[in-house]
């Protein structure tokens, strides 16, 4: 095993991304997003604090899924369509090294979006908290620049490393990327009624059906959990204990995944 | 003499159609050693399994039955890929990256330092005739040609023993494949082994010691360039001009056919199994003028039908 291969390759699908145009536009999009929702702030006086903070964060997830998949759905089958690599494990690149690289690139790049976009979110409620008045600054649940949105951003993060996986999982054997893209963003949404999928299947009669609602809750990710926007914005505290465990079955679910994914890619023939 | 590569029984099948995939053989057992320091022609017509050998032995393939090994390592193991460089049929590599950027990226991936990279790749690339102000410019801007050379560049830029070359002269003007002929023959000198694909028996005969030649898939003929188109040879051409009528009755003599092509310059078509020299011998005493001797040899077509019947 060589880290130095694994970085070389995550490196340049993270340099990729930042010569992507789309990428670009996204990210510029949603900043642009937040500068409108200042005027919004201004006219209000800062009542809406909940509305932008959740607006907000309700964008990046939107950008980080919507990247997460566009890109991880092209990124292994891109390479097998257009033969360049024939060129990359022509070295002692070994096929693992390879997916593994692309999978940290992706989150890489991932990472770097979010920030950004926090960040610019973060301006905004700055500046919210600089020009409102004591009166309205008294009347929110939590205060502007409230340190728990990260915790919220971290979570998403751990949803973004489970969705990337799933991407590149579909990449490894579909050279259509419409399909992959179709495939992935199904995971993502059903994922996230996967606590409700195994309650119906228990409420069921018929045993058939409630094997199935069972088992489909337990394969898909459970992306419910990941989702605590509206605690955050209503300042309500969120257990360190929580996040640790979410944050843990994210990187195992994402492992196994990865695993399998591998697995089929090191069966693969490169026609 | 010890082999670089050796395949033994190299076996492969392609499931072919959608409703009721059926395997079709595609290669069909497989065997040729390449000798240490040689120049390897794997020859063939156009869908004979070459790029299937060479992807075999890539591991980009996996065999259906059979072994191939590289340095006497199964090509299943990847260390071995640090001693080999590989120029894929139709190479593409990425757009966005400059000619610079992609060879010090596979540098990296053998395994050289971010310095060593840097200064190889540099070399590499006077090596194989990439010019100094394309170096930076994004490969989408590159001609065939160009991109031919950065293939080369990045297949030695970690300086491989061996050197496998999948149609490395397709689609190269005839300056490039003098180009490209000229790095193989040099490869040979400093010492590296070098395999390469092609249809054509003139690149093979400028280059090759050694070569196997793939017909559906089988090796119809294997062995030193020399054995196998010295019987093939199909007699040979000699024109000659200054000839008048008498002079061209007495050369016609040895030939199997003369054709008269203008003023006083003949053709003279010699059968196969008689040499050129006695006609050569006598054109001095009947005051013509010699031309050109060419021999004529089987077409690569040819040793494939011969061989296969
Ligand atoms: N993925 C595939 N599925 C089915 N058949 C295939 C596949 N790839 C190649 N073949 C068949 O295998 C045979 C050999 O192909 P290969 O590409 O190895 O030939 P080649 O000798 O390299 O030819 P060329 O000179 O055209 O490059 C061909 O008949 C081709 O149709
Ligand atoms: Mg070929």
């Amino acid at each position: 095993m060589s880290a130095t291969r694994v970085q070389l390759v995550a490196w340049h699908v993270f340099k990729e991304g930042a010569r992507d145009r789309v990428l670009f536009t996204m990210v510029g999009f949603a900043v642009l997003l937040f500068g409108a929702s200042l005027l919004l702030g201004q006219l209000t006086a800062g009542q809406d604090l909940k509305i932008i903070k959740d607006l907000g964060l309700a964008v990046i997830e939107v950008s980080g899924v919507l990247m997460s998949v566009l890109i991880g759905v092209g990124l292994v089958a891109r390479e097998i369509d257009k033969r360049s690599i024939y060129g990359l494990l022509a070295r002692p690149l070994r096929r693992w090294e390879f997916i593994l690289g692309k999978y940290v690139g992706l989150l890489m790049t991932l990472a770097a979006n979010v920030a950004v976009m926090t960040v610019a979110l973060y301006a905004v409620l700055a500046w919210m908290q600089w020009t409102a008045t004591p009166a309205v600054r008294a009347s929110w649940e939590a205060p502007a620049l409230d340190p728990a949105m990260l915790v919220a951003v971290v979570l998403l993060m751990g949803e973004l490393a489970v969705l990337t996986a799933v991407a590149l999982f579909f990449s490894t054997f579909s050279s259509s990327a419409l399909w992959s893209t179709l495939f992935s963003l199904g995971v993502f949404v059903a994922g996230q009624f996967s606590g409700q999928l195994r309650e119906l299947a228990t409420a069921v009669g018929s045993r058939a059906a409630g094997a199935v609602g069972t088992a489909l809750g337990l394969i898909l990710p459970a992306f419910g959990a990941f989702d605590v926007k509206s605690q955050v914005v209503h300042g309500l505290a969120i257990p360190l204990e929580f996040v640790g465990m979410t944050m843990a079955y994210a990187a195992l679910y994402a492992a196994a995944v990865l695993t399998a994914t591998i697995a089929v890619f090191n069966r693969r023939d490169f026609q | 003499m010890q082999s670089v590569v050796r395949t033994e029984q190299l076996t492969k099948d392609f499931l072919t159609g959608f409703w009721k995939p059926r395997p079709g053989r595609v290669l069909d057992a497989v065997s040729f050693d390449v000798p240490r320091g040689e120049v390897f022609g794997l020859l063939g017509p156009n869908g004979a399994g070459k790029t299937t050998t060479i992807k075999l032995l890539m591991d980009l393939l996996r065999p259906t039955q059979g072994r191939a090994e590289i340095f006497g390592r199964p090509v299943s193991d990847a260390d071995v890929r640090q001693r080999v460089g590989f120029v894929p049929e139709q190479p593409y590599y990425y757009d966005h990256l400059s000619a610079e950027e992609l060879v010090q990226y596979f540098a990296g991936l053998s395994g050289l330092s971010r310095v060593d990279a840097v200064a190889r790749t540099a070399a590499v690339l006077t090596r194989t005739g990439v010019r100094d102000e394309d170096r930076r410019r994004p490969l989408r801007q590159f001609s065939k040609g160009m991109l031919q050379r950065v293939g080369l560049a990045q297949a030695l830029v970690h300086d491989p023993e061996l050197v496998v070359l999948d149609e490395p002269m397709s689609g190269l003007d005839p300056i490039g494949r003098r180009d490209v002929r000229q790095i193989i023959m040099q490869l040979r000198d400093e010492g590296r082994t070098v395999l390469f694909s092609s249809h054509i028996l003139a690149d093979a005969e400028l280059l090759c010691s050694h070569v196997a030649i793939l017909a559906r898939g089988q090796v119809v003929a294997l062995g030193k360039l020399t054995d196998l188109t010295a019987p093939a040879m199909h007699g040979s051409e000699v024109v000659v001009s200054n000839v008048n009528a008498e002079a061209a009755a007495r050369i016609g003599a040895h030939a199997a056919r003369v054709t008269e092509i203008a003023d006083g310059r003949y053709c003279f078509e010699l059968a196969p199994g008689e040499r050129p020299e006695p006609v050569i011998a006598i054109l001095a005493a009947a005051g013509a003028t010699l031309v050109s001797v060419s021999p004529v040899r089987a077409s690569l077509e040819d040793i494939f039908l011969e061989a296969i019947q």
